[in-house]
């Protein structure tokens, strides 16, 4: 059962966002953000052709500057936001703004790629979320399963509810929160939860990880110390609602069930150097993906906390269209808890990992040299998930 | 025949030359016999007797020294055989022979001749005597005749006087006894007002069969009655005494075997004698009870077993011997009884030993305890073997294990203590503020004092424990202690542990929750990781060798083997380093992260100095490779490290700096950066930040420097910088360069991290010009 073998994809400029395009459900489909001081900048819409192994990219203009942070309407295909900086008078500003793709590169195009870079189209820019009175985006998040509307966005110590209207034309701010304390607080990072009706976002920042109701825009809880260092990174659980992970600067990623805060329920140290990105496969939430400034990216099975820790309950007759595959006696006990493959394709630190939004055992990673890596679950795993 | 023969006994008439001639052949049986016995006599067998060799045959009637010699075949068969030659010779012979014999045979005759005639002498005069005396033998018998008539009337005549003697010695007798017996009860009464109980308990036994027999008189019956009395107020002057217990152990005795004597019921006795040993053991245990109480000032634990040992035990022990005499006859139940009231004497007694010896946990000192625990094993051997049921001894033994088992327990945790006591030593020398001009204690010292204040306490406490297994204690040969107590016991149990503990005491360093590595300093985790380096080489096998060479080692049981333990010794050891590691580079990190963090690098202005901070970073580096060399050894480098800084500035300022990152502002083509990083990537080794260090100082600075610098790569790419942001870097970054290569174990790592972090910065700003190399060279050289 030989594995694919990675494909990989060479952007021109550093590059930081990257993103599943969230809405698309049938074609493999990443956009990538690239930060270039001196050039115009660009997201590359990489489209993967699972079965010929292929990557087709379109790319768009982002000229207002270099994106640090991308993230895909979870209702629209077209429809992006990224958080960017201007730079203006020696004064640098991250904004953020929603954006539209043009229309036919929504789902896709099979254009060849080579005449693709003189024929560079721009976005269409839909409304800015203006941060003026509230400092640097550091991210800006979707709400899961909405139909778009609704967005957060974090600015240093702020943590912004957006509604979207007029199809997407105007943003108002709905409600927000500010986070107090001594010294300069300045949110790293945040996810909102697909649990609770989506109600809920966690932010990190510095080392302590903070749970959000939006509805009242107050904290509910509150993970003091949860890493070592700067908390770069968090994740909720697809399937498990109170469970979420977080990777930070102590080179550790850490599973945390937020009803008990005091300890972590998991801790896994396989990266050399800072952690900063987990992702949970969206399906199986045993498969943990994880990249580090280490130049790796680590994809982890944490069975023992995953909501199958006993593997997968199927019915017999379901494996009845895998026949070449020969039935093998499942183990009842709780399997181990293990690091699947550790890829080395990147020479250089990876800032983003995502899984596909279309396929669940194909995922994306990004490194700051502008390489793009596309792997799959190894074969031998998923059909033990499978069957 | 030998002539020989015949001259060898010439005494004997009818010796046995002469048989053959004789003519024996019509010879009765008697004279054979009397032949016979003459012959055995003389020690001869029949055959020798004959003179005739053996070998031929006793009846070959042609042998002429043979019995059964027939002259007439002799003849024929010469007559027959020999030629006339031979018979003339034989006839000559024979003649000469004949004649030799026959003046033998006078010359026998003229010799004893003599003896003949007195003989016959000697036989008249015999004769002459032996009639005389018939006479006078005669008379004898006449005269006895009239002395046994004489004989005969006197005794008639005494006969009738020597029956009435007899009789009147036979009333004397009883009256004496009757005398007795009528003074009995006064004499009894005698004694016991002089208190001579033994005295009046055996008149008593006397005339107490007696008395029974004629209890039917009256006057007998009275003295029975008075004698009852005195006897009824002997016993209870006995009693009284014996329930006053004011006497000792053996006149208690005394009073019951009279009381016994005197036929008391020997099970009451028994009870009340025990009742009585009870009251006055429990007194003993009272007062050794008082002893322990809780006034302040008790006695040492020696004096205590020593008041038990002579008080109780002494006394048990007494009581024990006089029961087993007294109450022999009480069978298996007595000695049951004996038991079961030593056992719970014995428990009493244990329990009060337990808690004199629980107040004696604290001290340090074992040598005490020891000769407390060796008397008071010693004092109940004696009880133990009066008494095996009770099982005494082996309560003592199983104390005493106890005892040392504690002690174990107590001197592990004495180690332990002595252990936080000394790392909190350390921790106030290193957080003590150093006095200007003179410096504290030094690592090494420290390490030292740690470490010899360490085996001091280890070397102690072996010394303190190995009392117990001296020759001269007497519970030392037990199994317990010539075993377990050496293997289990002190050497996993005291010595393993306590090396298993000061290692995870150690680790517990590495996992404190507080990460960011202010609770513990890092000098500790530093001197921790050298300590515990030099137990995985020496120490521990050390200490192990000096431990199974104290305690000899006889038990089979599994111990754990030195490479274990030197193991987890290097585990923590090397825990610790890399934990030092962390903490020390999180340190310096902090400080680069809020330098390149706070800074506003847009709008700095062109550099004139090396930024401060990357001073502090390299003094704290050198802060750091000093601390770490007083307890490291220096390590490997690579060979090219030997050169002098000067060539490798110029190397890293002129070539490498134009190559690295000189295309990349010019404006020509922004793939070429990306290919030249790239096409360098592939030629250099993946940096393992956070990778496990060795046990040297280049090993761990370069770990320190790795941390350092990859953080300062990471929080550079998230800037974005000016012209002068740019050079303020590249400036900072050859400073750098110019002071950390020295620390590393390949200055290529230096090179590369910080070539990155010059291209990084060059590449996050918009307007990358680079400062002059030469420029940097004299700002770094000023600064």
């Amino acid at each position: 059962m030989e594995d694919d073998a990675p494909v990989i994809y060479g952007l021109e400029f550093q590059a930081r966002a990257l993103t599943p395009q969230t809405a698309e459900t049938d074609a493999i489909r990443f956009l990538v953000g690239t930060q270039s001081l001196k050039y115009d900048n660009q997201i590359h819409i990489i489209d993967f052709d699972d079965e010929n192994n292929i990557i087709n990219k379109n790319v768009l203009l982002h000229q207002v500057g270099e994106i640090w942070h991308i993230s895909t309407s979870p209702a629209d295909k077209g429809v992006l936001a990224t958080c960017y900086n201007r730079t203006s008078d020696s004064r640098v500003l991250t904004c953020a703004a929603v954006w539209r793709m043009p229309k036919e590169l929504e789902s896709g195009s099979h254009e060849s790629p080579d005449d693709s870079s003189s024929t560079a189209q721009t976005l269409e820019l839909l409304c800015h979320l203006d941060n003026t009175a509230h400092g640097n985006m550091a991210c800006v998040t979707w709400e899961p399963m909405g139909d778009g509307k609704k967005v957060i966005s974090l600015a240093d110590n702020h943590i912004l509810l957006w509604d979207l209207q007029e199809s997407s034309s105007q943003a108002v701010l709905a409600s927000s929160a500010s986070l107090e304390g001594k010294g300069q607080l300045k949110f790293t990072s945040g996810r909102w939860s697909p649990h609770h009706n989506c109600t809920q976002v966690a932010t990190a920042n510095d080392s302590a990880l903070r749970g959000w109701d939006t509805r009242s825009m107050s904290q509910i809880y509150c993970i003091e110390n949860a890493h070592g260092q700067l908390v770069r990174d968090l994740d909720f659980n697809p399937n498990k609602q109170y469970y979420l992970a977080s990777c930070g600067d102590d080179c550790k990623v850490k599973f945390w069930d937020t009803r008990n805060v005091t300890e972590p329920v998991k801790t896994l140290e396989e990266h050399s150097h800072w952690v900063w990105n987990v992702r949970y496969n969206h399906s199986h939430d045993q498969l943990v993906l994880t990249g580090s400034s280490d130049s790796r990216v680590i994809l982890s099975n944490m069975v023992s906390i995953s909501s199958e820790p006993f593997g997968h309950l199927v019915d017999d007759d379901d494996i009845s269209d895998q026949e070449d595959h020969p039935p093998e006696e499942k183990s009842k006990e709780p399997l181990q808890d293990n690091v699947i493959a550790t890829y080395e394709e990147h020479e250089d630190s990876v800032y983003a990992v995502e899984w596909s939004s279309a396929d669940p055992w194909l995922f994306a990673s990004l490194s700051y040299d502008g390489r793009l890596v596309i792997n799959r679950v190894p074969r031998a795993l998923k059909y033990h998930i499978l069957l | 025949m030998a002539p020989g023969t015949m001259a060898a006994e010439p005494g004997h008439g009818s010796g046995p030359g002469d048989s053959p001639k004789g003519p024996e052949a019509e010879a009765p049986e008697r004279r054979r016999k009397a032949h016979g016995m003459l012959k055995l006599y003389y020690g001869l067998s029949e055959g020798e007797a004959a003179g005739r060799p053996a070998g031929t045959d006793p009846l070959d009637p042609t042998d002429l020294n043979g019995a059964h010699f027939d002259p007439e075949v002799y003849l024929d068969k010469l007559r027959r055989e020999c030629p006339l030659a031979q018979l003339m010779d034989s006839e000559t012979d024979m003649v000469r022979q004949i004649r030799a014999l026959d003046s033998d045979m006078q010359t026998l005759v003229y010799e004893n001749y003599n003896k003949f005639i007195s003989a016959t002498d000697t036989i008249r005069k015999m004769k002459n005597d032996f009639r005389k005396m018939e006479d006078e033998m005669d008379r004898l018998a006449t005269n006895m005749a009239v002395i046994t008539d004489f004989s005969a009337r006197i005794s008639a005549t005494l006969q009738d006087r020597h029956e009435r003697i007899t009789k009147l010695a036979g009333v004397h007798a009883l009256l004496r006894k009757l005398q007795f017996l009528f003074e009995l009860p006064s004499r009894l009464t005698k004694c016991v007002e002089l208190g001579a109980y033994g005295q009046a308990v055996r008149y008593q036994g006397r005339a107490q069969a007696v008395l029974q027999q004629y209890q039917h008189l009256p006057s007998f019956r009275a003295i029975q009655d008075d004698c009852q009395v005195i006897t009824a107020r002997l016993v209870q002057q006995l009693r009284q005494r014996f329930r006053e217990g004011g006497s000792g152990a053996p006149e208690q005795a005394e009073c019951v075997e009279l009381l016994l004597a005197l036929g008391e019921p020997a099970e009451e006795l028994c009870e009340e004698f025990l009742a009585h040993a009870r009251g006055r053991l429990e007194e003993e245990l009272r007062s050794l009870e008082a002893e322990l109480g809780p006034s302040p000032p008790a006695p040492d634990v020696l004096e205590f077993t020593d008041h038990g040992g002579s008080g109780f035990v002494g006394g048990l022990c007494q009581v024990a011997a006089a029961y087993q005499e007294l109450f022999a006859a009480q069978g298996p139940a007595g000695a049951e009884k004996l038991a079961a009231f030593a056992r719970e004497l014995g428990g009493c007694y244990f329990a009060l030993v337990e808690r004199r010896l629980a107040q004696e946990q604290g001290g340090g000192d074992n040598s005490l305890l020891v000769r407390a625990l060796d008397r008071f094993h010693r004092r109940l051997r004696a009880p133990g073997a009066l008494l095996a049921a009770a099982g005494l001894a082996e309560a003592a033994t199983e104390i005493v294990e106890r005892v040392a088992r504690e002690r174990l327990g107590y001197h592990l945790q004495g180690l332990r203590a002595a252990f936080l006591g000394c790392l909190t030593d350390v921790r106030q020398a290193l957080a003590a503020p150093r006095l200007a001009g003179k410096e504290g204690p030094g690592l090494a010292e420290l390490l030292a004092n740690v470490a010899s204040s360490i085996l001091s306490h280890i070397k102690a406490s072996l010394a303190a424990v190995h009392l117990f297994t001296a020759k001269e204690v007497s519970f030392s040969n037990k199994p317990y202690f010539r075993g377990e107590f050496c293997s289990q016991g002190v050497r996993e149990g005291l010595i393993v542990s306590f090396i298993r503990s000061m290692c995870q005491t150690a680790q517990s360093f590495c996992d404190s929750p507080g990460e960011k590595g202010g609770a513990t300093p890092p000098a500790l985790l530093l001197l921790l990781s050298r300590l515990c380096l030099d137990y995985e080489t020496a120490t521990i096998s050390y200490i192990l060798t000096l431990t199974d060479e104290q305690f000899l080692v006889q038990d089979q049981s599994p111990v754990t083997p030195v490479s274990t333990l030197c193991a987890e010794a290097r585990e923590t050891a090397r825990r610790l380093l890399t934990h030092y590691v962390k903490v020390q580079g999180l340190v310096i990190s902090q400080m680069l992260r809020k330098s390149v963090e706070t800074r506003d690098w847009l709008s700095t202005l062109e550099p004139r100095n090396v930024r401060a901070v990357m001073k502090r970073v390299v003094e704290d580096t050198t802060a750091i490779d000093v601390q770490v060399g007083l307890l490291y050894e220096e390590g490997v480098r690579k060979a090219q490290s030997s050169d002098s800084s000067k060539r490798t500035f110029s190397v890293y300022s002129s070539s490498r700096q134009q190559g690295r990152y000189a295309p990349s502002y010019t404006p020509s083509a922004p793939m070429d950066t990306n290919l030249l990083s790239n096409i360098q990537k592939l030629f250099s080794e993946r940096i393992d930040v956070f990778s496990p260090v060795e046990f040297n100082k280049v090993s761990v600075l370069t770990g320190i420097i790795k941390i350092s610098l990859k953080t300062l790569l990471e929080c550079v790419r998230l800037r974005t910088f000016g012209r002068f942001g740019l050079q303020q870097v590249q400036v900072d970054c050859h400073f750098l360069q110019l002071y950390l290569w020295r620390f590393v174990a390949d200055e290529e790592l230096v090179h590369l991290l910080l070539d990155e972090v010059v291209a990084s910065a060059a590449l996050r700003c918009p307007d990358p010009v680079p400062m002059e190399p030469s420029v940097v060279e004299v700002i770094c050289e000023r600064g």
